[in-house]
């Protein structure tokens, strides 16, 4: 017992440091584990109100651009609404028809902390699980898709940007349907890559990337970004493309968070199906 | 003494809020991340034990780590950070042994040996956190690019922050 003791002391500093890098390092890497999400959910209580404040402080300097978006989304909605369209036919149409059935609901939250310049860059958004939000919801605006919740506190929640190592959003060109993964290597803040897109596909430059639809998270097509070039690396099967985000992920300031209504029961089809292949 | 510990409480505050506030918000591709709250690390006094030191740098990058969402990431490197420093302070020379009050400051310890120093912690800090960041060895030359640019603002950063805060009667 005594030699344990002189050891400890002996080495103390060698041992703190094990001691307290093993602990970092276990918090990076098990980001989704209870602990972590825990110690961030109360350091968001602090962290949020903190930035809540000075995005307050410094929102009235994009006035102009937030208006400029506004409008412009206005407009689009204008164009679908019911009265922008020539009635030719005579049957009744009623917009609450069994025929359609709302699967996605959208909450406005403003982005109080973006980064762009990291490899893993994260978004602190000011709305929480009291405004409805959840794990794994899609965050989108009206130009694209920006990226998915990743942790919620009461009043605030983290979204992974799609500027992340971690990202993996199926996506696929809206010309062709052709399914791919986007990812993003962690150069430059205004380019993605599509990836798995078999290499005898014909591509054209300008062609648009949206989503897939074929996660419980994204609804489909909504925009992600324009193709600005395309290639095969030697020795593969798939291209490397490529485009260019429609989204400015340096001047993100108000964004929708999608509730997807019919997530639970996709996800219990999906689990008894497996289920069923199991058996 | 009660100075000193006042001292390091302000420029803790501080640098996490320029940290977080100024140097978060610099882009530039992606290859520019200065990451000057590592200056606590570095101004802590000499006489500093080494448990005090690892718990610091442990609180410094969990504060970061919590401001930017990136849970470990701060605390992890910063960690390795305050475990290199007494090698570090070894390999560049240490401090006359004569005078109790010096620190290891820009002003006290000459512009020679600051740079050593501050460029060797940073490097290894840089280098600790950019490849646990990326965690694969596929980006390599991409990572070292981003560790050597990350490196040479940081520093920039430091000297400059070294010039403005020296206190007047030290220069001379």
């Amino acid at each position: 017992m005594r030699n344990i003791l002189v050891f400890i002391i002996r080495y103390h500093f060698l041992l703190l440091f094990l001691l307290l890098e093993s602990f970092s390092i276990t918090l990076l890497v098990n980001s989704t584990y209870y602990q972590s999400s825990a110690i961030l959910k109360a350091g968001s209580r602090v962290t949020g109100r903190f930035y809540t404040s000075i995005s307050n402080a410094t929102e009235y300097f994009k006035l102009h651009t937030t208006n400029e978006h506004l409008a412009q989304e206005n407009a689009l909605l204008r164009q679908m609404k019911g009265v922008s369209f020539l009635r030719n036919d005579t049957a009744s149409f009623w917009v609450n028809d069994t025929l359609y059935k709302q699967q996605y609901k959208y909450i406005v939250a403003k982005v109080v902390l973006n980064t762009v310049g990291k490899r893993n860059n994260y978004i602190m958004l000011d709305k929480g699980s009291r405004s409805g939000i959840q794990k794994d919801m899609a965050v989108i605006t009206s130009k694209g898709i920006v990226g998915t919740v990743v942790n919620v506190s009461e009043n605030f929640s983290w979204v992974m940007s799609m500027l992340n190592k971690h990202t993996r959003i199926s996506g696929k060109i809206l010309k062709n349907g052709q399914m791919g993964t986007i990812v993003w290597n962690g150069v430059d803040h205004l380019y993605g890559t599509l990836t798995d897109i078999p290499a005898h596909v014909k591509i054209t430059r300008g062609d648009t990337i949206v989503s897939s639809g074929f996660s419980y998270i994204f609804p489909a097509g909504i925009m992600i970004g324009t193709i600005t070039d395309y290639r095969v690396e030697q020795g593969e099967h798939f291209y490397t493309i490529p485009f260019k985000f429609s989204v400015d992920f340096n001047a993100l300031q108000y964004v929708y968070v999608v509730r997807n209504l019919m997530k639970e029961e996709q996800e219990s089809l999906e689990k008894s199906t497996e289920r069923l292949k199991d058996e | 003494m009660n100075r000193l510990v006042f001292i390091n409480i302000i420029r803790f505050v501080v640098l996490v809020l320029i940290q977080v506030l100024i140097m978060d918000k610099i882009n530039f591709y992606g290859f520019l991340n200065p990451y000057v709250y590592l200056l606590f690390i570095l101004l802590l006094p000499f006489e500093t034990p080494g448990w005090v030191l690892l718990l610091l740098s442990f609180a410094l990058g969990l504060t970061v780590d919590l401001f930017s969402g990136t849970l470990g990431l701060h605390a992890a490197s910063s960690v390795f950070a305050g475990f290199m420093r007494p090698f570090i302070i070894k390999l560049v020379g240490e401090k006359p042994e004569y005078d109790i009050t010096t620190q290891p400051k820009l002003q006290q310890m000459g512009l020679k040996w600051f740079i050593a120093y501050a460029l060797l912690m940073i490097f290894a800090h840089q280098l600790f956190l950019n490849m646990l960041d990326v965690f694969s060895f596929d980006e390599f030359w991409q990572t070292m690019l981003r560790v050597i640019i990350s490196s040479l603002f940081t520093f920039l950063f430091i000297m400059l922050f070294e010039y403005i805060f020296a206190p007047r009667k030290e220069k001379k």
